[in-house]
């Protein structure tokens, strides 16, 4: 029993729990409390890997457990975390917590909300250190499910419709996920020592490039889902604008990251040989993605739907790096993860504020918010400079990554992809600031804004949280790189050879 | 010593930013005023110490701030001749400007945030001359434009001023497009972006070299973008939107120069890449001459400043194309004295007007503004280079580059110098002279501004009177100070012989100075003798002076095949994209399986009968099939 277990435990405690207390008000401190020892703990046990490694502990994977869970098909319970799936963790922690505060205020079904966002948290976290594929895609269903209750439940507008389009397209990219990784098992048994669903035995075996090709894109299309990859990504829009504030921030956060996390870890990593023949498919799709997001973002009234295409103009960018397959690439794509995860976090964050004091999300309704509500508007206005990458915030050290990662690639092809990816930055800031513009600058409209109140304790400190995570990494990255760059080097290893 | 704690010197106006972005409920307007001012006095102090200590290059690390892969770059900061001027340009203009901010801005509710802004900018400007190599370069060139379009949108509840911002921002955004691709360019190029290696590997290129082409010209997109060039020119005169201090200090003296720094700064490379040059030279004096002519016709007193600091920016980039790294920075020094004062003097005019910007409503100003008024004064001459005023010399330094090169681009030159003259002075008569059009309210309470704004307005006009000796010129005796002093951080610039005999130069120096005078005495005659004033808005306007007086239509123009088409495909041709072609399919899937579902429903009908009845086929089916095989 390693200690990455209490990470899976602590959510899965913190559950059932909540569910005792009379008061709604003990509910939302239970959910405070665990959320607040799982940040503490991936803050531990981040300080215990640097500690470690700086040891000299140069094995891939630290606090390693590996126990049997069900001998006959080979599953066993294998947990084990690297610097990549570390700052994953520590995503998944920063937005939770960040998630529950906001969360606060909320009224109807208090039990059954903060119970599902727990069940979010385990599956991301167990996702995150699984070095087993079955429990990995375990715990990406686990991720899911609870997507559709809370949008399906708490959400606004076609509710109900919505939920069901993200659960299905979900779901179909969790299929093709399956099908890849059951493929992977009984490959493995053919052309390996024996069949297995562990990740560090498979990363050891090579199979013939004909598997590896299916299996890759079934794969990689399968998690592209979850990261809203074109086409694949219309859900996303849909699902945020009818999620409630909370479910959003995951969804965007997190849940689009188990994508891209599983695009490097499972499709990249385990099918080298298919990446390096097929990876153009992935890098024109994310090619679309980013200018075809960024167009389609310019005319978006509703903030949420703006933020949710440009989400998928910024995945966009995490594919396109683990696509472009060099090192550099990689650490940008995962450093894009993780920044684009609390950005966005912030983002939806803050529109939620708004909309819950002047109930709508149209730009064009709004207007004047600084004025009205400095703290949320600035939080607005920090949320979409890191998202048009202005140095100094996160979102620009992870796309001058990418873009540097990208141009690594010698070739025509790379080139006419890079050059488009960059050029994504001016549009991004057109409609960043047009938002910025119309929704928080300008002068108030309606009069009913004018008693708006500013930010609660909980909204300011779920702010705060969001917003130290993105200056820390835009202003030092070199903390961020330090921690990923020895687990690149391995995928980079497969890659290469 | 003092190289040990160079590194502090950004520190000071990040620390008062701080302090007055967190405290601004706190302390008191004129507190952070002071705040503010004194950290941007305390790096003067640190940029002076410097200037006399340090003769060549000193590289300052702090840390690496980011390796992965192929990316290392380290936290290093340059000084050398080149970084001090500019850092002596910034602290010193900007101390001035902060100064003269407290009683501007005084009033203002957000007087605070105003502080909390200028110290942010002066904090990036400082990250930018000093960075060591292009990436903390470019850290500091999108840090200023985010205080730019802050600043801009200051007042931001005016939604023309809140577009003028976007539009500043999203403008310098495609220079910095060409700009980051330069760097990643370079980057593989010379294996590094540190200044450090890149200037010395270059020594080896040859020139012409494509590569080197190609960085240059992307580089130089940057540069044209924030020093506000053809074509990417039109947010600097709607960036006067904001307040006056800023269109000084950022707008005219510090920001817009960065491009000409930038390019200064790598001069060695763009001395290998005559191509770029040549393009450089032409939008430079392009815009010189076009601004220029936008500017004869407007009425509002800081656009016709906007417009003559584009034009001025054009002759910085025609000397910078013509290998005269050291002119474009000295009249980047001049310029930055001259043009504050002058925005500095027309908001001092602004502020005894009631923020009044049309001079067809001012006039007769100069008894009541007598500071004002002298001072606006000299900083007139300066810009329209008559001797001995800073302005002459710089500019005259540049012209007489451009003759050695071709008399051609002398004369081009000497054109935008008649406009420039001529607009000032067409400027200042209608402003000081004549008699008062404003409204009788405003005549009452016009009066002379505070000390603490006279007095930065007195110590820039010192500055622009004696600036211009900082490169005393040879041919009278002088040793160009200025020159020598930058050589051993222009490496690109040829430091020989005079290219033009002396004879020839001071020919050229009478006959602009003569044509100078002529342009001075007509502007007398047509706007204080005669008195003419130019005529309202109402007046229509025909054919050449309808399209110069409305801007060449260059934003209507933009506007009808960049912004509409734009907005166009995102509108139409995304969303249907979206919603009909994606969704459809995602949607189709949806309907075949209720398809199915409802088919396949028709034969649970509950009816028993039914039931028996396929039961009985079915059986007999079986039994045929079986039979049969």
């Amino acid at each position: 029993m390693s200690i990455l277990t209490l990470l899976i435990i602590c959510p899965l405690l913190t559950s059932v729990l909540l569910l005792l207390p009379k008061s709604d008000k003990g509910t939302k401190s239970i959910a405070l409390i665990g959320s607040i020892i799982q940040i503490a703990l991936t803050g531990y046990i981040t300080f215990l890997y640097q500690a470690i490694r700086s040891a000299g502990d140069k094995s891939q994977m630290l606090f390693e457990s590996n126990i049997v869970w069900f001998s006959t098909l080979h599953i066993n319970f294998h947990t084990g975390v690297d610097g990549i799936s570390l700052v994953m963790m520590l995503l998944t922690g920063f937005v939770v917590l960040a998630g529950v505060l906001v969360s606060w205020n909320i009224k109807n079904q208090v039990k059954e909300f903060f119970f599902f966002i727990m069940l979010l948290s385990t599956g991301a976290f167990g996702f995150f250190m699984s070095l087993d594929l079955f429990m990995l895609f375990f715990f990406l269903e686990i991720a899911v499910v609870p997507k559709y209750m809370l949008i399906g439940i708490w959400g606004s507008g076609k509710k109900e419709n919505n939920a069901m389009k993200l659960a299905l397209m979900l779901m179909a990219g969790s299929a093709m996920v399956f099908l890849g990784i059951v493929g992977i098992y009984f490959a493995s048994g053919y052309f390996g020592p024996h069949n297995t669903w562990d990740i560090l035995e498979l990363s050891k075996i090579h199979l013939p490039a004909e598997i590896q090709r299916v299996i890759y894109v079934l794969t990689f299309v399968g998690f592209g889902v979850f990261t809203a990859m074109f086409p694949f990504h219309t859900w996303a829009p849909d699902g945020h604008s009818s999620a409630p504030t909370a479910a959003s921030m995951f969804l965007a956060g997190i849940s689009m990251k188990l994508g891209g996390y599983g695009c490097l870890r499972v499709a990249t990593y385990l099918m080298p040989t298919a990446a390096k023949e097929l990876s153009w498919i992935f890098i024109i799709l994310a090619s679309i993605a980013i200018v075809y997001g960024a167009f389609a973002t310019l005319m978006q009234k509703d903030l949420k739907y703006m933020n949710a295409y440009s989400s998928v103009s910024h995945c966009g960018f995490v594919v396109l790096g683990i696509a472009m397959l060099t090192k550099t690439a990689f650490a940008g794509a995962v450093m894009q993860m993780v920044s684009h995860g609390l950005m966005t976090a912030l983002f939806f964050a803050a529109i939620g504020m708004i909309y819950d004091r002047t109930h709508t999300r149209m730009s064009d309704q709004l207007g004047g918010m600084l004025k009205q509500l400095p703290f949320i508007g600035t939080a607005f206005i920090i949320a979409g400079l890191c998202s048009l990458g202005l140095p100094g915030f996160s979102g620009f050290v992870s796309e001058m990554t990418i873009f540097t990662g990208s141009w690594e690639k010698a070739g025509l092809f790379y080139r006419v992809a890079t050059i488009l990816a960059c050029a994504s930055i001016v549009i991004t800031a057109v409609y960043i600031l047009r938002a910025v513009g119309k929704a928080i600058w300008g002068t108030v409209t309606n009069k009913t804004y004018l008693m708006l109140t500013d930010a609660t304790w909980s909204e300011r400190a779920a702010t705060i949280l969001l917003v130290v995570g993105i200056v820390i990494i835009g202003v030092a990255p070199f903390l961020f790189i330090r921690l990923i760059e020895p687990d690149v080097q391995y995928i980079i290893n497969r890659i290469i050879l | 010593m003092i190289q040990k704690i160079a590194w502090m010197i950004p520190l000071f106006p990040l620390l008062g930013f701080i302090i007055n972005s967190f405290g601004r409920k706190i302390i008191s307007r004129n507190m952070s005023g002071i705040i503010a001012s004194l950290m941007v006095f305390i790096p003067l102090i640190f940029a002076f110490d410097l200037f006399f200590s340090v003769t060549d290059k000193v590289t300052v690390h702090l840390f690496n701030w980011i390796s992965a892969g192929v990316i290392n770059i380290p936290f290093e900061f340059l000084i050398d001749p080149l970084s001090i001027t500019m850092m002596l340009v910034v602290t010193g203009v900007g101390f001035l400007i902060h100064v003269y901010s407290i009683g501007y801005m005084g009033h203002d509710e957000h007087a605070n945030t105003f502080f909390a802004y200028l110290n942010l900018f002066i904090f990036f400007m400082l990250l930018l001359v000093m960075g060591a190599n292009y990436l903390i370069l470019f850290i500091g060139w999108e840090g200023v434009g985010l205080c730019s379009y802050l600043l801009i949108g200051f007042w931001y509840k005016n939604t023309e001023y809140n577009n003028a911002a976007r539009k500043a921002f999203v403008m310098n955004r495609i220079g910095d497009l060409g700009f980051l691709l330069g760097i990643i360019l370079m980057l593989f190029a010379f294996g590094s972006v540190n200044f450090k290696d890149v200037f010395p590997a270059a020594g080896s290129v040859q020139s012409g070299n494509v590569t080197v082409t190609i960085i240059t010209l992307l580089l130089m997109i940057g540069a044209l973008g924030k020093s506000a060039q053809i074509p990417l020119y039109t947010w600097l005169p709607d960036a006067m939107a904001g307040p006056t201090p800023v269109s000084a200090l950022i707008h005219a003296a510090t920001m817009v120069t960065a491009g000409i720094y930038m390019i200064a700064r790598s001069s060695i490379l763009y001395s290998l890449a005559p191509i770029t040059s040549g393009v450089i030279v032409v939008i430079g004096l392009a815009t010189a001459v076009f601004a220029a002519s936008i500017g004869l016709l407007q009425n509002d007193i800081k656009k016709v400043l906007a417009y003559s600091t584009v034009s001025q920016l054009g002759y910085m980039f025609l000397a910078l194309g013509l290998g005269a790294y050291s002119s474009a920075m000295f009249h980047v020094t001049t310029h930055a004295f001259f043009k504050a004062l002058l925005f500095l003097g027309a908001g001092s005019v602004m502020h005894a007007l009631n923020n009044g910007q049309d001079i067809r409503g001012m006039g007769g100003l100069r008894k009541k503004l007598p500071i004002t008024f002298i001072t606006f004064l000299i900083a007139t001459l300066a810009i329209s280079g008559i001797p001995p005023f800073s302005g002459f010399f710089s500019k005259d330094e540049i012209l007489a580059k451009a003759f050695a090169s071709n008399p051609s681009l002398w004369v081009v030159g000497m054109i935008g110098a008649l406009f420039t003259c001529f607009y000032m002075f067409r400027l200042f008569y209608l402003v000081f002279y004549g008699k008062f059009r404003g409204t009788s309210e405003q005549e009452a309470h016009v009066h002379e501004s505070p000390l603490v704004m006279t007095i930065p307005l007195i110590v820039l006009a010192v500055l622009a009177f004696l600036g211009g000796f900082l490169n005393f010129p040879a041919i009278f005796g002088g040793k160009e100070s200025f020159a020598e002093y930058l050589k051993p951080s222009l490496a690109g610039q040829y430091y020989g012989k005079e290219l033009i005999p002396h004879q020839t130069e001071l020919l050229l120096m009478a006959s602009s100075v003569i044509i100078l005078l002529a342009v001075i005495f007509i502007a007398w005659q047509v706007f204080v003798k005669r008195g003419t004033v130019p005529a309202d808005e109402t007046t229509e306007r025909k054919g050449l002076v309808k399209l110069v007086y409305n801007k060449y239509f260059i934003d209507e123009l933009y506007n009808s095949i960049f912004v509409k088409p734009y907005n166009f495909l995102s509108e139409k041709v995304f969303s249907w994209i979206d919603r009909v072609v994606i969704d459809g399919i995602v949607n189709s899937f949806g309907e075949i399986s209720i398809i199915c579902g409802r088919s396949v429903r028709k034969l649970q009908n509950g009816n028993t009968s039914f039931y028996l009845f396929v039961m009985a086929w079915a059986i007999v089916a079986m039994f045929i099939y079986l039979m049969l095989v």
